[in-house]
């Protein structure tokens, strides 16, 4: 299997890469071509987002009484800890970095990333750390119950002494994920520095590349300080250091700062590509330009570096001097200042378009409403006052929920609809993809809207019982969680089937505007013919300019004619 | 058309070539944003130590009232010079002078392990050990994670003397070399600032 991936892929003369294009076999190999490797990142995060979904739901099963009754204490602490872990470090970081892999070389008109191998290298690293954070169930003592977080001196406990313990499995898994992340971001950054096709400057980038490169800069210059506070909390852990343990005369708060120094950043590096994908996603089903393109994709810069300013924002209630209270509040509201002019710029793009509501467009518009919403508690959260009356209750987990789920995550499935046809060459299901949006979105209100009145009443997070006060809407909330794991069915049946024998749609089902979608459907291994000579910004909708001199585009013009029926009824209509 | 077409792939030929001839700069690029990250680590750990240093009131442990400066001083001087002498080799490999490049690789290999040596001779006799509180903790943290760098930088240093045996290795450029350099110097310079922390400034 392997011997295939260890000859380099000449990329430039294009040798006949071994396997026919359409083998299934070729996403189980050490295969070094970036559309492969995107989609291997892809599946196997969707699979642990399965995963995590599951404990989310044994959870949200054990939270339908306020007493604790399906689920022992300590299993629901492990659950917490291993449904935060799995869902940040096995699904939205990996995932995200798989649709980066796949769409930002052929949106730059390269022919795969800068160093192939290495891209092939991170992304087999993620499934050997998940198992790895797996396989902490079966050790004695189970899971670690320290929460995503790790925060000593809880992680230190080790209550069963052994060596080999939940919390040093945890450590090690990260460390593994947080390696991959840094090979990966070394390859995005160069790739998008280095290999942009003759004639793309960088007001020529499309705003998800921007996004893609703002998310892996912080990557970059956040990543190695969680790496540091890890490695001096396993230090503590296993041979007796005292960096962290208060009771050996070490500094617990430190390592709030290292861990939110990366962990506060962590949250744009995860939700920049989804605003790249809203940016995208917009223009093509609204048939407008992407309003203030060059402001929105600067934006992304400007949070690169102001959300490296803000992180004592998740310490307020540390002990935290005033002083550092007063000038980290400025800068956490200062974030909403590139948020917001994205949303402007969203909402400028759509209005007065051409809408298509397919269901690309829906999980967008979705997902940026749903992040207005979480946008505004996150100023709630910004600021002292407030913080320090909802600090650690379930005000806290609705919002980032709101973000996380309502947010990145309807980006992340706006963005699989969005390019199946260009993964695949074939379309997904429209009815099913309507199913599987209304399911999420209504799912995503009914399971984070309850948290915030909750935490406004005072229910703290991380129980597994709760006074009987709170029960009425941990019933709605769990109700809102069991349907998000049923929203998962139709989008898996619409996907696997689709792959298998949807409709056959050509290479620009869109008549999308943007390099990816001049090269066929799927793309072949060196992705274009010819490098394409870029002679005018993205999103030129209405402007009938064409977007390369060397390759037509047909499509953008007139109907092609195999636009699906279904479509061509909506856009004739 | 065709005389466009025929404009477009002569300009496309050249993109090909310079492309080919730019994954040594792609190399190169890639791995100076790696060492800036790699940097952060130890900025990270930098802060710590300070905030250490700082807010803890018994930094010193009973019986310890400070570091030996003298022989870590040799050994920094050794490790400075050292980056003068990669230089000086990367010097005779671009001008083809094999022979010379491998003697003053030797050289930066020994003053390298010189100072691995000096170390760990020093750590042997320290009064404190990792469990000394938090100043004992820090010391050998950063020590100790520069000092995995250093032998990292001697075993890149050993991998680079033994390809410059194999014929033919140098066809496609030196960038194995100049990483291995780049990395040397990154490892000096965070001893430098690692010295000023942890000796000078008591």
């Amino acid at each position: 299997m392997t011997n295939i991936s260890l000859e380099p892929i000449d990329i430039v003369r294009g040798q006949p890469y071994p396997g026919a294009p359409d083998n299934w076999k070729r996403f189980f190999t050490f295969s070094t071509d970036h559309k492969v490797i995107g989609i291997q990142y892809i599946v196997t995060s969707f699979f642990f987002f399965l995963v995590g979904g599951l404990f989310a739901m044994i959870m949200r099963g054990e939270l339908i009484t306020p007493e604790a009754d399906l689920i022992d204490r300590t299993v629901y602490n492990a659950l917490f800890t291993m449904h935060g872990s799995v869902m940040l470090f096995f699904w939205t970081f990996p995932v995200l970095v798989g649709l980066g892999n796949y769409l930002v070389p052929l949106m730059i008109g390269a022919r795969d990333m800068a160093f192939p191998r290495l891209n092939a290298v991170s992304f087999w690293m993620i499934p050997v750390a998940g198992v790895l954070m797996m396989t902490s169930f079966l050790v004695p003592g189970g899971p670690s119950q320290s929460g995503w977080w790790a925060y000593p001196p809880v992680s230190l406990q080790n209550p069963t002494g052994n060596l080999i313990n939940g919390q040093v499995l945890w450590i090690l898994a990260v460390a593994i994920s947080g390696v991959s992340s840094i090979m990966g971001a070394v390859n995005f950054v160069t790739t998008i520095f280095r290999m942009r096709t003759p004639g793309m400057t960088w007001f020529k980038t499309p705003a998800f590349v921007w996004a893609v490169l703002g998310a892996q800069l912080i990557q970059l210059y956040g990543l190695p300080a969680l790496t540091g506070g890890a490695i001096m909390l396993l230090l503590d852990l296993t041979i007796g250091t005292s960096f962290f343990a208060p009771e050996r005369g070490g500094n617990p708060i430190l390592y709030q700062h290292f861990f939110w120094f990366y962990s506060h950043p962590a949250v744009y590096v995860m939700v920049l590509p989804a605003f790249g994908i809203f940016s995208e996603v917009l223009p093509v089903h609204a048939r407008k330009p992407l309003f203030g393109y060059r402001v929105i994709a600067a934006s992304s810069i400007l949070i690169t570096i102001i959300s490296g300013t803000v992180w004592v924002h998740h310490m307020y209630a540390s002990a935290t001097p005033p002083w550092m209270r007063m000038f980290f509040m400025v800068t956490t509201m200062l974030v909403a200042v590139p948020s917001g002019i994205k949303v402007f710029g969203w909402v400028a793009t759509v209005w007065g378009g051409k809408i298509r509501f397919t269901t690309p467009m829906l999980f967008a518009l979705g997902g940026i409403s749903n992040w207005l919403f979480a946008g505004i508690t996150g100023i709630f959260l910004g600021s002292v006052p407030i913080d320090l009356h909802v600090h650690n209750t379930y005000f806290v987990v609705g919002h980032f929920h709101y973000v996380l789920y309502g947010a990145i995550v309807m980006g992340i499935y706006a963005a699989i609809y969005h390019w199946f046809p260009k993964m695949t060459g074939r379309m997904y299901y429209e009815g099913l993809g309507k199913l599987h949006f209304v399911l999420t979105y209504v799912g995503t209100a009914l399971i984070f809207l309850p948290m915030h009145p909750l935490g406004l009443m005072g229910m703290p997070r991380r129980v597994a019982s709760y006074d009987p006060e709170f029960a009425y809407w941990n019933v709605v909330a769990s109700i809102g969680g069991f349907l998000l794991g049923l929203s998962t069915l139709p989008f898996i049946l619409n996907m696997v089937s689709a792959w298998i024998r949807g409709e056959k749609v050509g290479n620009n089902p869109w008549r999308a505007y943007g390099l990816e979608w001049l090269t066929s459907s799927p793309p072949s291994v060196e992705n274009y013919e010819q490098l394409p000579l870029v002679i005018s910004g993205p999103y030129g909708y209405g402007k009938n300019q064409p977007l390369v001199s060397n390759i037509p585009n047909p499509g953008l013009t007139e109907f092609p004619e195999s636009l699906p029926k279904s479509l061509m009824q909506e856009t004739t209509s | 058309m065709t005389a466009e077409r025929a404009i477009s792939q002569a300009i496309e030929a050249q993109i090909r070539q310079q492309q080919e001839h730019d994954e040594a700069g792609n190399s190169k690029f890639g791995f100076i944003v790696f060492l800036l990250s790699e940097s952060v680590i130890f900025l990270s750990f930098f802060a710590g130590y300070i905030a250490y240093k700082t807010t803890v009131a018994d930094w010193y442990p009973p019986g310890v009232t400070g570091l030996e400066t003298k022989e870590p001083l040799i050994n920094t001087i050794v490790l400075i010079s050292s980056s003068f002498v990669i230089y000086v080799a990367e010097r005779y490999l671009h001008d083809q002078k094999l022979w010379g490049f491998r003697i003053f690789l030797l050289a930066t290999m020994a003053m390298g392990s010189y100072f691995l040596f000096g170390q760990a001779v020093e750590w042997s006799s320290l009064p404190f050990s990792y469990t000394s509180g938090t100043f004992g903790g820090t010391f050998f943290l950063l020590t100790g994670f520069h000092g995995l760098h250093v032998l990292s930088g001697i075993l890149l240093q050993a991998f680079m003397l033994g390809r410059s045996f194999v014929p033919g290795n140098y066809e496609n450029g030196f960038f194995g070399v100049e990483a291995t350099s780049l990395f040397w110097h990154f490892v000096d310079v965070i001893w430098i600032i690692l010295y000023g922390l942890i000796y000078v400034w008591q």
